[in-house]
């Protein structure tokens, strides 16, 4: 079956290609850091994948507003995509840090508060999907979708804050061209967007999944196609 | 703005009612809290000290397992015969409803707490050191920070196949902030807060009181969309 190219594979190709340089860069090029040595190096992926999975959160935060107003099923495959986008993303970036801790802090949990909220961040959105999982029918499942998602969103701008409010632990301040070197930018900068282009791509298809699979439910069994038809299992 | 709290009123006190006339099912929540207490105390070594230094964390678990309970009461008494779709025929505001129930929770699980709390101090072997008024406000707003998402999760999972498991899923994790407030300050005014004025029981009570208006406005809000089918 043929199918029309779709436009969001470019924007998938662009970032699997940035994130191909990024990680190079990181793995090869730059210094390795003071504090870690060699060790930081994962830090060029956790922090550009700490940033895409807030800001991915923020984007399902403002399509559930909207799937509230509309209802259409399009604004509901975009809300459940882009949780499920944002908490495979959580989930990697639970998996990132702890990589990285073990050998660098000698363990791979701590009670840090950031940390502790990125993984209540995850169960809170995780428990979305579930919801999601159980209601029935388009308007029950989009607006117990959205809803859950915009009480669920209230932690988000803590995970971002807390290192400036409470005790930092394990986490530093927030990463911006003024606390981070100069030679590190640019690595960080290619992996940043690259995440969030890959998040787009992965949003884009998990959407159009969505809508194709509640497609066929809802019209029932496709209509027979031209070819030999079929009566009770004989070829009429 | 009078009408919408008269409505809440008569929400609130038809909630209270129904709770205090089935006595059973109050009493199998407060012996259900009890009975947590009791276990909790089976997780620490049994030198009493360990016991009282998590006294305040055993206390606050203790009230959020039992709130699971009244919570799925709450609503599962609506669902059947289709009371809920009765309540919304009345010309009541979504919010009114919304607002009554939680503060009917609110009020049972202060209730609790006034039963659950001497259990505790007697269980755990501590006293309060801190401020009475400071305990009295924890505990308040812990509840009140217990209900506000939990009556809105109750709405949607009550209708919902498996919503025994959902309700502590999507609930347990919101909750996270006010417990940690909620636990802290009362550890401190258990066992003392030496800082000048009392400062870090105070700190934690203001949290508390910043979670709770984030709750109580947002889940206001949401609730006639829930509901609204």
């Amino acid at each position: 079956m043929n199918q029309a190219f779709e436009k969001e594979h470019v924007v998938g190709a662009l970032g699997a290609l940035m994130l191909a340089v990024g990680c190079w860069l990181a793995l090869f090029v730059v210094p390795p850091m003071v504090n870690f040595g060699d060790l930081g190096r994962p830090l060029f992926i956790h922090v550009p994948t700490a940033w895409a999975s807030l800001l991915v959160f923020t984007v399902a935060f403002v399509i559930a507003i909207i799937a509230l107003r509309k209802r259409t099923r399009g604004w509901d495959a975009a809300l459940a995509s882009s949780v499920e986008v944002g908490v495979v993303l959580t989930a990697l970036l639970l998996f990132q840090g702890m990589f990285w801790a073990r050998p660098t802090q000698n363990f791979w949990w701590t009670w840090d508060p950031r940390l502790t909220l990125s993984a209540v961040m995850f169960v809170s959105f995780a428990g979305v999907l579930s919801l999601r999982s159980f209601a029935e029918g388009l308007h029950r499942r989009i607006m117990w979708t959205a809803v859950s998602t915009i009480i669920a969103y209230v932690n988000v701008p803590l995970v971002y804050f807390i290192v400036k409010i409470t005790d930092r632990g394990i986490h530093q301040e927030h990463s911006t061209p003024q606390t981070v070197s100069d030679v590190y930018h640019l690595a960080l900068r290619l992996n940043a967007f690259a995440m969030l282009f890959l998040a787009y791509w992965l949003i884009a298809r998990r959407s159009r999944l969505i809508l194709a699979v509640q497609g066929g439910a809802d019209a029932g069994p496709p209509a027979p196609q031209d070819g030999p038809e079929l009566v009770a299992g004989v070829e009429g | 703005m009078k009408r919408l709290l008269r409505q809440i009123w008569g929400v609130f006190k038809k909630d209270l009612l129904l709770d205090l006339r089935s006595g059973g099912r109050l009493t199998a929540v407060a012996f259900f809290a009890g009975m947590t207490l009791l276990l909790f105390s089976f997780a620490a070594p049994p030198d009493g000290i360990s016991l009282g230094l998590n006294a305040a964390g055993y206390l606050w678990l203790a009230l959020l397992l039992a709130s699971v309970l009244a919570l799925g009461e709450s609503f599962r008494i609506e669902v059947e015969d289709e009371a809920l779709e009765g309540l919304r025929l009345l010309p009541v505001d979504p919010m009114a409803l919304y607002y009554g129930k939680a503060l009917a929770t609110t009020t049972l699980l202060i209730g609790l707490c006034v039963l659950v709390l001497p259990a505790a101090l007697v269980l755990y072997g501590v006293a309060i050191k801190g401020a009475v008024w400071k305990m009295i406000a924890t505990l308040i707003l812990g509840c009140a920070g217990l209900a506000a998402p939990g009556t809105l999760y109750s709405a949607m999972t009550s209708r919902a196949r498996g919503q025994d498991v959902l309700l502590p899923l999507l609930l347990f994790p919101l909750v996270i902030p006010v417990l940690v407030s909620a636990v802290k300050a009362t550890s401190l005014l258990l066992h003392g807060d030496i800082n000048p004025g009392g400062s870090a029981s105070s700190s934690h009570l203001s949290l508390l009181l910043c979670f709770d208006v984030v709750y109580w406005s947002v889940c206001g809000l949401l609730f006639g969309k829930v509901i609204d089918e």
